[in-house]
């Protein structure tokens, strides 16, 4: 069988398309990267929406955690701390079975059970919870001038923030954002291994890859194929968040514009 | 546990409870508590220590050394570290099994790998299959623990590396001043004023090793989310005296709290040790603290 076959079988595997069986003896240094690949498409969904959906929310409490009025700050706050002190992973198992008790009493809930509704909601929460703090703290750091600048231009409320405070705060929190990003594809490994299961063997990269180290029992190929996907995956991130950033400062002289700089945050 | 729980059937509301409570595996649920935190007070001191040799290795004069110090601060990052654990526990295991293999079986002829199969002789095995459980037990989390310190001193090395290069230059130009060496000014000089510029990284990397030690039961550790799974699972008066629906939720919400509790303790001991460390200091925490009560007070308003 040559690669090209087991690419048409495997390539689309952890969507149910091609091949069902995964392979079980002989194993090809093509069929590990084909399906550990295959397995990326799941880490890049959820990265993905998570991301997009998480950033509106983000925007939202680091702007209530801000607000003046205490029952406004006090939720968003409550939110932040309970989405950034407590382990992702334990996030995942209570979700799965908060949803799954749910599910007896309110057949609408049998969706959430799923990875593919329930993680994303968990990984969307949380990364918003992140990514809030980081925008709360940008938003601490608008110089004062901007604000006031936009005040003597009769600017307030809405226009003042859609145009002067809030591409600023992006600005400003741009790089710390580009590490969050990282981050989330990095937290989206843990989905399969805390209580949502992998139905018919659809998993993510990592699913894959730690299936095909407990068959081989040889951990140094699929792991570092593993890590060559999320090495790739990361410079793809930092090119795109870099595009964004140089939009974010292009109106800055050369040397004021913030650089991109990766930092350790690791694991929720 | 207590007297009172003999008859089940006898039971009902808080002294049930009570004693749902105290049954043998939930002291195994509370063992594994003292687990998880014994893993911490192993873990942390290890990985500083893994963390400052990195840091010392990438700083080095010498090349190789460098490369590896600072290969080994680079290598996880850019990959999930839930992928550095399922890796190292079995590479570690096995690395340790072929050296033993090496030193205690020479006339051994045939490969270690056949196919899907990674076999040592039988005098190699860690730890040997005759041995009780309780050292497969305790091999099995000091493994956890190896591969903790690793990957988070990779973490702690880069902290630390960063500090280093945060001392201010004219501090060593100084110690060269002296007429001291390379040597002495990084011990004398260097080391013991690195860790104010050290701790908020490491406090960071302090709460990231408490979210991390959840990770335990993929390694294979009897830990806390283990726990809450078996005793949260469905009980039927067949198999137990203390029936219950399934429970995990309320179990895993335990386990919530008891993290929540945990990284805000933390948050707040790690506040008041940096208050005292940049006593003093020429940082603008410490001239805020210099100042007072005026500068909270603007604060305040």
């Amino acid at each position: 069988m040559s690669c090209w076959d087991t690419i048409a079988d495997y390539a689309l595997r952890s969507q149910g398309i091609g091949e069902r069986l995964l392979p079980r003896t002989d194993f090809t240094l093509c069929q590990q990267f084909t399906l550990i690949g295959s397995g990326m498409i799941w880490n890049i969904y959820f990265g993905v929406l998570a991301l997009v959906s998480g950033f509106m929310l983000a925007t939202g409490v680091a702007v209530a955690k801000a607000h003046h009025q205490f029952w406004v700050r006090k939720p968003a706050e409550w939110f932040i701390f309970v989405f950034r002190g407590s382990p992702l992973f334990i996030q995942f198992f209570f979700a799965y079975f908060l949803f799954q008790s749910l599910k007896a009493g309110y057949p609408f809930f049998g969706a959430f059970t799923a990875a593919w509704l329930g993680a994303l909601l968990v990984l969307f929460l949380n990364t918003a919870a992140y990514s809030a703090e980081i925008f709360y703290g940008a938003l601490m750091s608008v110089p004062k001038g901007d604000v006031e600048a936009a005040d003597a231009y009769g600017m307030s409320g809405w226009p003042r923030f859609r145009r002067v405070i809030w591409p600023t705060m992006l600005r400003l929190a741009w790089p710390a954002y580009t590490n969050e990003a990282i981050f989330l594809f990095h937290a989206t490994t843990l989905v399969f291994f805390s209580g949502f299961p992998a139905s018919q063997q659809r998993g993510d990269a990592l699913y894959y890859a730690s299936y095909f180290a407990d068959k081989t029992f040889n951990p140094f190929i699929p792991y570092p194929i593993l890590a060559f996907y999320f090495i790739l995956l990361t410079l793809t991130v930092i090119g795109l968040f870099g595009m964004v950033n140089k939009r974010l400062n292009q109106h800055l002289p050369k040397e004021r514009r913030a650089k991109i700089r990766l930092r350790v945050n690791l694991i929720r | 546990m207590f007297e009172y729980c003999a008859d089940p059937a006898s039971l009902a509301g808080f002294k049930w409870l009570s004693c749902y409570l105290t049954t043998g595996k939930h002291m195994g649920l509370y063992w594994a508590v003292g687990t998880v935190l014994l893993l911490l007070a192993i873990t942390a001191p290890a990985a500083l220590l893994f963390g400052f040799g990195g840091a010392a290795a990438a700083r080095s004069h010498f090349r190789p050394l460098s490369w590896f110090g600072k290969g080994y601060i680079a290598i996880v990052r850019g990959v999930p570290d839930i992928a550095f654990f399922l890796f190292f526990v079995i590479a570690l295991d096995q690395g340790f099994e072929w050296i033993r293999h090496q030193i205690k079986c020479p006339d051994w002829d045939q490969p270690i790998r056949q196919g899907n199969d990674f076999i040592v002789c039988a005098a190699a095995k860690l730890p040997l299959s005759s041995s009780p459980q309780v050292y497969h037990e305790i091999y099995g989390f000091f493994l956890a623990v190896l591969t903790f310190a690793l990957v988070f001193g990779a973490f702690a090395a880069n902290v630390l590396y960063g500090a280093m290069r945060a001392v201010p230059h004219a501090q060593i130009e100084t110690a060269e001043a002296y007429g001291m060496s390379h040597r002495q000014a990084f011990w004398r000089i260097m080391v013991p004023q690195m860790w104010v510029y050290a701790l908020p990284g490491l406090s960071n990397l302090w709460m990231v090793l408490i979210k991390a030690t959840p990770l335990l039961f993929l390694l294979g550790v009897e830990d806390i989310v283990y726990w809450a799974r078996e005793l949260g699972g469905m009980k039927t008066p067949q198999f137990t005296d203390y029936p219950h629906a399934d429970w995990r939720v309320w179990y895993f919400l335990a386990l919530l709290v008891f993290y929540l509790a945990f990284t805000h303790v933390s948050e707040i001991v790690l506040a008041r040790i940096s208050r005292r460390l940049s006593h003093g200091q020429a940082t603008l925490a410490g001239e805020k603290q210099r100042k007072g009560p005026r500068g909270r007070g603007k604060a305040a308003a």
